[in-house]
């Protein structure tokens, strides 16, 4: 071992450093030698697109398309997007952007491509006005990103609990229950009273945001702030009526208090844990995926208590950092085409935002089968081209949470509802401010 | 008699080959460089992964900073003096001090107390002191969720548990003080072994004779391990007590994965086990997107574990000095 002599070692050092300082530089160099680009797309939830990528690849052949994030949940997708744009490096080549937080990124617009540079000016026709311009910058200079999805509200429950309540099954009877938010309320009370061991409801938080989104959506077209951007949670009627629904419902008792999205919500989808969920269109995916081929055909879809409204729906965008922006645009212009639309709808169940699409006999004809053959395409499509979307302001995201945690709480029992309200209107202020 | 059944011979060192005279500059340049070559590693990637982010946290927490935003603006110290009187914040301060004091504590007690069975005549021996290490060696992810499952509100083990004996169920993602203790236990579930293995190699190291000496004397067991075992490991605990610190007070992944769903991060509804780790991803990224914000609480944190460690070894140096054996001047093995 001595022997070796001491500077050859050291120059062995230096030559390993140095080949492994070369080789990782070079490292970002990705396939282009054969060819393919390779497209990474970004999600959260789920979005369908596995047979339209199978497609696209077909049609063509140098393209390789990777998704990533695919059932994650919204929460962790959006601080992981955002670090990407912040350090520049490492977001896909297609990101999805959800409605909450477009007004965030609009803000900043330099980290996207600017569609209307790429001939996207030329699409749109093929997308609801509104769900147009959400993509759209404040000045009309931008655009960020096409529509994929919008939320059309219904309310999936399950026949099997309500048999077991001795509540009808059928889904316009159960529909014909709750024209308003009280007589849902009323046909909870009957079936807690019946004890089937599941709860009516999963979680107040669900209910509050879709209840919010439809008396918004119905009156000024705002929630927690107006169309000036200012933070209206305290003064907007519509936030307090929303509020008070919940809590009627919260007092009722019935709330299976399984915190959205959590562990135990999940367990409880699989063990038919609650009756009734407030369903976008979106969330049918998502119904399937927690509640398993197990409760195949045990679901249903009713209409929503109240007047429709919107929940949720996302846009596809080309973050700048794409090296691929050229290909990248194409794929996007295909995925949120009318055919696209069309794919993922039968796919997963998110709602198109293309009236094309919409009135396209394979949505307004589409039925589910794991919902009991439920006419999803009527029951969702009906309202979506003249559903009055709730306007979003610029801290959105962090004052829903405020609220929502607000109604968390109340549930819980940690507050009592005024305790909540003033939580709720403290929080989402400092929320806003900062 | 076992007497220093682990003390080696010192390695008798490796003839030494006379190097041939080599004059010329080269030699001495790699004489009296080349050392500085071989340590430059650490520091080159301390530089790059420890001083220069420090720094950066520090420059990014003098302004307001959106993350998405392309133009901060400098604000001077505006952040901490609003941080100061930000009522979550010292809520957060207050939920990991207490989860770090009811984690530590015991964790290095149980530690101190599973390495001195580990130190004796085990049969086994090296299975045992393996099979302390196990936890420690899974992934924090997997403990987390698989806590996180056992103490679900109502799909739990835990709460069906006390249901069987009788008892309420106990809220432990809502209620504080609960969720603090079963955030506790996975800290202590994993981290306990680690400690046991650093204090069963420092009492490894004490002489045999002194306990002989103290048998002789009519010294018990007990009275052997709190007379000779501890004050001798007391460099030991020192430094298990400053890594526990520094550890304990960031605590991020048990308490994030403690709690699922949406806002994980608040670690509960009303901020029950939020820590500050978490207080400062909440601000830096979403919801808040606040990245000179999230940067002041960074060091802020900085500034607090520097001064929990501080009061950590003044407190153990008294607790030592009183405790100091007379043979403790001894040390140094048979003459």
């Amino acid at each position: 071992m001595g022997t070796f002599p001491r500077h050859r070692l050291a120059a062995v050092a230096l030559a390993a450093v140095g080949a492994l300082l070369v080789t990782s530089g070079c490292g970002g160099g990705d396939d282009a030698e054969d060819g393919t680009t390779t497209l990474t797309v970004d999600v959260f939830g789920q979005f369908g697109y596995e047979e339209l990528y199978k497609q696209y690849m077909d049609a063509n052949p140098g393209v390789k398309i990777v998704e990533r994030g695919t059932g994650g949940n919204l929460d962790e997708y959006s601080p992981k997007l955002t670090q990407w744009l912040a350090a520049g490096k490492g977001a896909g080549d297609v990101v999805a952007i959800e409605e909450g937080l477009m007004v965030e990124y609009k803000a900043n617009p330099d980290n996207f491509v600017n569609l209307l540079d790429h001939g996207a000016a030329d699409l749109k026709g093929n997308f609801l006005e509104w769900k147009w311009n959400q993509g759209l910058t404040a000045d009309g200079q931008k655009l960020i990103g096409l529509g994929t999805d919008v939320g059309g509200m219904a309310m999936c429950y399950r026949t099997d609990l309500f048999d077991k309540a001795g509540l009808p099954t059928d889904r316009e009877e159960v529909s014909k229950l709750w024209p308003t938010w009280q007589e849902y309320i009323a046909t909870g009370e009957k079936f807690k009273a019946a004890n089937t061991g599941a709860a009516f409801l999963d979680a107040a938080t669900n209910t509050f945001n879709t209840i919010v989104l439809q008396t918004a959506g119905n009156a000024q077209g705002y929630h927690y702030y107006d169309t000036s951007d200012n933070l209206v949670v305290d003064s907007n009627p519509a936030v307090k009526q929303a509020w008070d629904t919940t809590m009627a419902i919260i007092n009722a008792g019935l709330s299976g208090k399984y915190g959205s999205w959590s562990d135990e919500w999940v367990s409880a989808f699989k063990q038919s844990k609650f009756a009734t969920i407030a369903c976008p269109a979106w969330m049918t995916g998502v119904i399937e995926g927690n509640a398993g081929p197990e409760a195949n055909g045990k679901w249903d879809i009713a209409r929503v208590p109240g007047d429709g409204g919107n929940w949720g729906g996302s846009h596809l965008a080309v973050p700048r950092q794409s090296k691929n922006q050229e290909e990248a645009i194409k794929l996007v212009k295909f995925l949120t085409s009318a055919e696209g639309h069309i794919g993922a709808f039968k796919a997963k169940g998110p709602l198109p935002s293309s009236p094309q699409a919409l009135e396209d006999s394979a949505i307004t004809e589409a039925t589910n089968a794991y919902f009991s053959g439920a006419p999803v395409g009527r029951i969702f499509g009906e309202g979506a081209k003249t559903l009055k979307p709730v306007y979003m302001g610029p801290k959105n995201q962090a004052v829903r949470t405020e609220v929502e945690n607000a109604v968390r709480t109340v549930e819980l029992g940690q507050r009592n509802p005024e305790q909540g309200w003033q939580d709720a209107i403290a929080n989402a202020k400092k929320a806003a401010a900062k | 008699m076992a007497l220093q059944l682990d003390a080696h011979p010192p390695a008798t060192p490796a003839p030494r080959k006379t190097r041939p005279p080599r004059s010329g500059r080269l030699s001495r340049i790699d004489a009296k460089y080349s050392p500085y070559l071989y340590i430059a590693p650490f520091f080159v990637i301390f530089a790059i992964f420890g001083a220069w982010p420090l720094a950066y946290t520090f420059w990014v927490s003098l302004h307001d900073w959106d993350l998405l935003g392309t133009d901060p603006t400098f604000i001077g110290a505006d952040n901490y003096t609003q941080l100061l009187v930000d009522s979550d914040f010292w809520h957060s301060v207050v939920n990991t001090l207490g989860i770090f004091v009811i984690s530590t504590v015991p964790q290095l007690l149980l530690a101190l107390w599973l390495a001195n069975l580990l130190n004796r005549h085990l049969r086994f021996r090296t299975g045992w002191r393996m099979a302390v290490l196990v936890p420690n060696v899974t992934s924090t992810a997997a403990v987390a969720i698989v806590f996180g499952v056992l103490f679900g509100r109502e799909f739990g083990m835990v709460n069906w548990m006390l249901d069987l004996v009788g008892l309420d169920p106990i809220g432990w993602k809502s209620d504080r003080f609960a969720s603090w203790v079963a955030i506790s236990a996975m800290v202590d579930w994993r981290w306990t072994g680690y400690n046991a293995l650093i204090f069963l190699a420092a009492m490894q190291a004490i002489p045999r004779d002194l306990y002989e000496a103290a048998a002789i004397d009519g010294a018990n067991r007990a009275r052997q391990f709190w007379a000779v075992t501890v004050p001798l490991l007391k460099p030991t605990i020192i430094f298990c007590v400053i890594i526990s610190t520094i550890g304990g007070l960031q605590l991020f992944t048990e308490p994030r994965l403690f709690h699922s769903g949406t806002n994980a991060i608040r670690g509960g509804p009303m901020r029950e086990s939020q820590t500050l780790t978490m207080y400062m991803f909440e601000n830096a990224f979403a919801p808040y997107y606040n990245f000179g914000y999230g940067s002041a609480v960074a060091w802020l944190l900085f500034a607090l574990i520097a001064i929990v460690a501080a009061i950590n070894v003044l407190i153990i140096r008294r607790l030592g000095a009183g405790a100091r054996p007379k043979i403790g001047g001894r040390k140094g093995g048979p003459q």
